[in-house]
């Protein structure tokens, strides 16, 4: 057992905090208050290379792993929860899936172009009627002439109208569950492919959230991903990987709403001392400070046995369970630190309170993370 | 960035593991019942070298690392904690003398602790300074090459089976000065003036004899003073920060036991038609204890390798290994007693034995209380 972060790790974090600190954090209360996708920051992640985390280097990415990739969507939580989550959609449950289960043709077509930020892309799982059901989708594959046509709708899609490629899973056999399931490369530009307007949401602010509607969509055979069938065990691999995401997307927003409280705390002073004084104050601060920490061990757990190439599914699971409920608490415990200033608009505890409920209901609510252990305990 | 365990760690777990399974559950019931120190259990783990695992070879041991000790002690409590506690005070009671003894002292006393001829134990806590163990009465006062030593020690574990003992003094003459002043001594129990006093009737962890200790001018060579005068209170805290990853092993052990237990029982017992396992209201309680167990280990075996490459925040990552899993085995243990139902509340199932032994990790070495207050103000000293 070795905890260290290698000097690479360590050169990436410090690369990305700088990023954070200079570019995220003086731009994240317009990106919350103006509701604006925020394509100058994708576009400078872009020019860092951040686009491409997980893109092999062959194909023009970093061919960095998960536990680099956990490192820079935690940095920039701590400012923006809304940006990191764009970011980590685009680079894992968007184009993980061409690396993973992409032919060469594929991953030549889409990967230099998603690692350089040239397009931006999207995960197409979701639908009205199939949430944590997800197997029940209602989206249909039809073929037709060498090629597919989709039919449906999906909602709650990440960066819908921004990207320029949508992994969509359909039905080819509806009513029989996951093994009717296929995955699509279905580029923005189809004309089969329509966003609806903007979700108005609690929090993610910045984010386009949307729905996606599939009009006889025609798909190309070449833009299928995988077999036939096997659409629903790439969605799961993508989001198995993805919950690593989502983690530290909650440890970050952890941290930073921590940090606010802690600075806040030996500043404001009430009784004649700093409220850091105050036992109530401190162990606050103290239980922040654990439950931030041992989610951060989860995330990157999670991630290094991904890496290790070892089973991971239920390290995820537990990573993203435990960060994003413990993100909810600590966002809230530090918006309390402030009091009534916590309350307003014009610091940015309220945000993060607002962006971490996002937190514990997607890419799996956490009822569903709670089945899926559960079904492994009981089955062991 | 690697979390798998080395093929050391690997080896002792899975030794202390069968090991346990075999000798250590089925006693556990009448240890706990009969209230009785197991020397048959600490016999055991003497031959198995169980208790050299906190030693180096040079010392007679076999590890010396931290987190191959929490792995051990993990390994324990899951089946019992009473049990756990023989070799967890082995490790707390030599640690000041591994931490500030001389080479003589050792030499002298850590061979006979690693080969399990000999008991240690640790002598902080009076009857009047608890967390605040700076307020310590008992004196040592220096007479030529030897300290007489006056006072009592109260909620010593092992202390009435310990030959080795590292006590606290003050060693200043009007104890205005509440920290500066304490030293540590190695105290035999056959030194003259050293007296066992009543043992404590407890909620849990009932075979770990918990002793008072009175020491009635009783001679200590100087030469087993560890470190300089004045030195102790600073090795008392120092000692605490390499132990505290072991009671969060124990906490950690207990919950997973009882995780192992509700687990079980979820799956073979049947209402409605159907294991109670199927029911969502067990399953979630069951994910959210696997999931507590998945951060306490966390941070229990990152406070164990902090300890062994020697970082500079032991003291903090110990403090929330502790902390954050002795909260854990306390609710996990009582939701375990809750998934068994009535059943749970007998006797005849370990569950509630597990419950009340989970609750003195949340008191001893360090209050969680304390624990907070340490974390906050290492929290709060850091810049921001």
């Amino acid at each position: 057992m070795d905890l260290s972060l290698s000097p690479e790790h360590l050169e990436i974090r410090r690369l990305v905090r700088g990023f954070a600190e200079r570019e995220v954090k003086p731009r994240a209360e317009a990106i919350d208050h103006d509701d604006a996708f925020p394509r100058d920051l994708v576009a400078k992640a872009a020019q860092l290379g951040l686009l491409g985390t997980l893109v092999p280097e062959v194909y023009g990415g970093a061919g960095l792993d998960h536990l680099a990739f956990a490192i820079f969507v935690e940095e920039v939580a701590r400012y923006s929860a809304s940006t990191a989550g764009i970011l980590d959609v685009h680079g894992s449950v968007g184009t993980e899936p061409i690396i993973l289960f992409g032919n060469e043709e594929q991953k030549r077509r889409w990967l230099p172009d998603l690692a350089r930020g040239q397009k931006l892309a999207a995960f197409a799982l979701t639908e009205p009627e199939a949430g944590s059901d997800a197997a029940n989708l209602k989206t249909t594959a039809t073929r037709s002439d060498g090629a597919y046509v989709l039919d449906g709708s999906k909602i709650f899609i990440t960066n819908a109208g921004e990207a320029q490629l949508y992994v969509v899973m359909a039905t080819m056999r509806p009513g029989s569950g996951a093994e009717g399931i296929t995955t699509f490369l279905v580029g923005g530009d189809n004309p089969g492919l329509k966003v609806g307007p903007k979700l108005k949401k609690m929090g993610l602010n910045g984010s386009a959230i949307a729905e996606v509607h599939l009009d006889h969509c025609r798909v190309d055979e070449k833009d299928r991903l995988g077999e036939e069938g096997e659409g629903f065990r790439i969605a799961m691999r993508a989001l198995d990987s993805g919950r690593i995401g989502i983690s530290a997307q909650a440890v970050g927003l952890a941290q930073g709403a921590l940090d606010d409280a802690v600075a806040y705390a030996k500043e404001r002073k009430q009784f004649g001392k700093p409220i850091a004084e105050l036992q109530t104050i401190q162990n606050k601060i103290a239980d922040m400070t654990v439950q931030v920490r041992a989610a951060r061990w989860m995330t990157w757990k999670a991630a290094a046995r991904c890496d290790a190439g070892q089973p991971f599914t239920t390290d995820a699971s537990m990573a993203k369970l435990f960060a994003t409920d413990a993100a909810m608490a600590i966002t809230l415990d530090a918006l309390q630190v402030f009091g009534g200033y916590g309350y307003l608009e014009d610091y940015p505890m309220a945000r993060r309170v607002r962006d971490a409920k996002a937190c514990q209901i997607y890419e799996g609510t956490n009822q569903v993370q709670r089945v899926v252990i559960a079904r492994e305990l009981v089955r062991s | 960035m690697d979390f798998q365990l080395n093929d050391e760690q690997l080896q002792i777990r899975e030794m202390v593991h069968d090991l346990c399974l075999e000798r250590v559950e089925p006693r556990a019931r009448e240890i706990d019942e009969s209230g009785q120190f197991p020397w048959d259990i600490k016999e055991l783990f003497a031959k198995q070298d169980v208790l050299a695992i906190p030693f180096t070879p040079e010392y007679g041991g076999v590890s010396g690392s931290a987190l191959t000790l929490v792995i051990a002690v993990e390994e324990i409590s899951k089946f019992c904690v009473t049990s756990s506690l023989i070799l967890s005070v082995q490790s707390l009671g030599s640690l000041p003398i591994w931490l500030a003894g001389t080479e003589q002292q050792k030499r002298r006393y850590l061979p006979p602790l690693a080969r399990g001829e000999q008991l240690a134990a640790y002598a902080l806590t009076e009857p009047g300074s608890g967390s605040d163990a700076g307020r310590m009465r008992t004196r040592a006062i220096k007479h030529g090459d030897t300290y007489v030593i006056n006072g009592s020690k109260t909620f010593i574990t092992g202390g009435s089976v310990a030959d080795t003992l590292v006590v606290f003094a003050r060693t200043d003459q009007d104890g205005d000065t509440p920290a500066r002043n304490i030293s540590a001594f190695i105290v035999e129990k056959t030194m003259p003036g050293f007296k066992v006093g009543k043992l404590e009737k407890k909620l849990g962890i009932r075979g770990s004899p918990t002793a008072q200790l009175f020491f009635e001018d009783m001679a200590v060579p100087a030469a087993n003073r560890l470190g300089n005068e004045g030195e102790g209170f600073k090795l008392a805290m120092r000692v605490l920060d390499h132990s505290r990853p072991g009671i969060a092993a124990q906490a950690l052990g207990i919950a997973e036991g009882a995780l192992e237990l509700a687990r079980r029982y979820a799956r073979d017992r049947h209402q409605f038609g159907k294991p109670i396992a199927e029911f969502q209201g067990i399953q979630f309680m069951l994910a959210d204890m696997a999931t507590q167990i998945e951060a306490a280990r966390a941070l229990a075996y990152a406070a164990g390798d902090a300890l062994d490459r020697n970082l500079p925040e032991i003291g903090l990552s110990s403090s929330m290994a502790k902390l954050f899993a002795s909260d854990t085995a306390m609710r996990v243990t009582t939701d375990a007693v809750q998934i068994l139902g009535g059943y749970g509340y007998l006797r005849d199932f370990p569950a509630e034995r597990m419950m009340r032994d989970a609750k003195i990790t949340q008191i001893y070495e360090g209050t969680n209380e304390i624990q907070r207050f340490v974390i906050a103000r290492e929290v709060l000293k850091e810049k921001s």
